[in-house]
């Protein structure tokens, strides 16, 4: 019997970790194989379904980074711990981390675009054997916009963590600065091997991208993020359709290579 | 294999065929048009061979059958979710070749890009198939230059000569229910159109950077985004996920998937408020490029199968199969400016 995709399953908060006024992590129950850069379906009936990415995987649960900008997500942040949640999937990609092993890496996320990633900066935080040297750098609007604080603090006894902000007023811990303007001091080994992540607002990712490549990353070796309106994740309601390509089912996650040709 | 048979007899076997399905054909629904006092050519239940309107072409397609325009996935109450129960009959939908082509398409997506879709199948496995010929071809039509103006795909062809039914069976299990009504058995083969007045010629090394073509540009104003073309097209399969939920207890409704149009205002809004192909020039040319180039690229065919329906309902008289003929100029005025 083929499997229902669109029926949701129930899922337990475990946790609400308040990053800022808009930004949450819900961690939920989940038992089952997922990769950092994947998505879930979440639902609550009568709002509808949002497409989210995964931020973190536990033993038994998964991390969702949930920005309060929609219909769903604002419903989504009347839940607490004990409540429940509907999700489907997981769906997508998601980053395949041997792409970065045993390379010089490089991340660079703007805002929430670290969530998606945040899986594969854990990895590394964790398993610094497996990296020849990784460097986050990290921007966000304003110091009160900065998420996963608490996580900073532990990726920066294993990792080069630049952190960076756009304005700050008085005092600050962080750097102020786009995160473009660091790729040139970047200490690289061998850029012509070097790896890079970068995700973001398209405007971020589109400079960005455009630095690497100045500073003489090659195309095939960096990684980007799509996002677009999902509403199956499966491949069928054709709203994150881009030419021949399927952001749910190719993506999200995309090697520069084909994901610079998706204009839209 | 070939039947005749008189209307009372073909009857016979509709109604025979209409015990364990619903049988789908273009039928007239009086006063049913866009405009007062005219009428609607569209897909409905039929029970005899004379509701169904073989002289004109219908302005909807079958696709509602396999994908309705509102389909229940599932209730929902606080704590539950029931999957909606599937039709207890299956289907015979009765459609020409381009459409039989459509079908092929429709397929493609809801059975082969990602997995398998629960619902889609469920109704699919269902549906058989009775191929219309084409004596000649509608205005608009360009089934001969898509190459869909003919098809053997069939489980049974039916055509009307002199007042008597001739079918030719493919379909086993039905060949007793004909031939217990048929007057002989001659060889039919299905008439089919070997030239449309409408032509189209899609350019082959299409790149997408004819999406840089100042052609889409005219659209912006022409076109008012009523996605009337991708309702009524017979390869547009993209919907909306949609809740309601009951007025008198507001825990409990019920999860939707209803038909949606890149068109049409809100197909790309992100949460937050963004969206992409804010122009409508630019859906045009998302839409026109989907059916005669990236389809293609993912499945080795095109999309459009040249029905013809998106310029018989275009308010606006803008013409698919004209936009379809300019892109071999578009491409080379894409090229000459690259090489500035």
């Amino acid at each position: 019997m083929l499997a229902n995709e669109y029926l949701p399953f129930l899922s337990e908060i475990k946790k609400v970790i308040k990053h800022t006024d808009i930004e949450y992590t819900f961690r939920l129950t989940y038992e089952g194989d997922v990769k950092p850069g994947q998505f879930f379906e979440i639902s609550i009936p009568r709002y509808g379904e949002a497409p989210i990415s995964v931020s973190g995987i536990g033993y038994g649960t998964v991390d969702l980074t949930i920005r309060r900008v929609g219909k769903v997500t604002n419903e989504i942040f009347e839940r607490y711990v004990g409540d429940k949640l509907f999700m489907r999937g997981p769906y997508g990609n998601g980053f395949d981390i041997n792409n970065y092993k045993g390379k010089e890496l490089v991340v660079i996320a703007g805002g929430t675009g670290l969530s998606p990633v945040k899986g594969v900066v854990d990895f590394f935080s964790n398993h610094s054997e497996e990296t020849k040297g990784m460097t986050l750098i990290a921007g966000f609007k304003t110091p009160q916009d900065i998420l996963f604080l608490e996580d900073f603090g532990r990726w920066q006894q294993m990792l080069e963590v630049i952190l960076t902000v756009d304005c700050a007023e008085g005092d600050t811990a962080c750097q102020i600065g786009l995160v473009t303007q660091y790729i040139p001091e970047l200490k690289l080994k061998d850029v012509a091997e070097a790896v890079a992540i970068v995700v973001g607002p398209p405007m971020m990712m589109k400079f960005t991208t455009q630095g690497l490549l100045d500073r003489g990353f090659r195309e095939e070796n960096i990684w980007i993020s799509h996002e677009r309106k999902m509403c199956c994740g499966i491949g069928k309601c054709g709203h994150c359709k881009i030419d021949d390509t399927y952001v749910c089912l190719d993506g999200p996650i995309f090697n520069y290579v084909i994901g610079r040709q998706l204009l839209d | 294999m070939g039947y005749c048979l008189d209307k009372a007899g073909f009857n016979q076997v509709l109604q025979a065929l209409s015990r364990e399905n619903v049988v789908y054909a273009p039928k007239l629904f009086k006063d049913g048009g866009g405009f007062s006092d005219t009428d609607r050519v569209r897909y409905g239940e039929i029970h005899t061979v004379e509701e169904i309107i073989f002289d004109r072409k219908s302005e909807y397609s079958f696709k509602e059958v396999l994908l309705p325009l509102s389909q229940t996935l599932f209730f929902f109450t606080e704590d539950a979710v029931k999957e909606a129960d599937a039709p207890q009959k299956g289907a015979v939908i009765l459609l020409r070749s381009c459409d039989l082509h459509a079908v092929k398409r429709l397929d493609a997506i809801y059975l082969e890009n990602g997995g398998e879709d629960y619902y889609y199948k469920r109704l699919r496995e269902k549906v058989k198939f009775i191929l219309i010929g084409c004596q000649h071809s509608f205005e608009n039509c360009f089934c001969v230059d898509m190459g869909t103006n003919q098809t053997v795909d069939y489980d049974a062809y039916l055509e009307i000569k002199n007042d008597k039914v001739y079918v030719d069976n493919h379909n086993k299990v039905w060949d007793a229910a004909f031939a217990a009504h048929s007057t002989g058995t001659p060889a039919v083969m299905p008439a089919y159109v070997t030239q449309n007045e409408t032509r189209v010629r899609i350019p082959d090394g299409i790149t997408l950077d004819v999406m840089h073509s100042r052609m889409w540009d005219e659209y912006d104003s022409r076109c008012i985004n009523c996605g009337r073309c991708n309702f009524v097209c017979p390869t547009c399969t993209c919907f909306s996920m949609q809740d309601i939920f009951y007025t008198d207890n507001g825990n409990v409704g019920e999860r939707r998937r209803v038909w949606a149009a890149c068109m049409v205002d809100g197909f790309t809004d992100v949460a937050g408020g963004g969206s992409y192909r804010k122009k409508n020039g630019q859906r045009m040319r998302f839409k026109v490029l989907h059916k005669v180039y990236d389809y293609k690229k993912r499945n080795g065919y095109h999309m459009c199968v040249g029905c013809g329906r998106c310029d018989d309902i275009c308010p606006e008289y803008i013409s698919f199969s004209n936009s379809i003929n300019k892109l071999a100029d578009a491409s080379k005025e894409v090229a000459a400016n690259a090489g500035k």
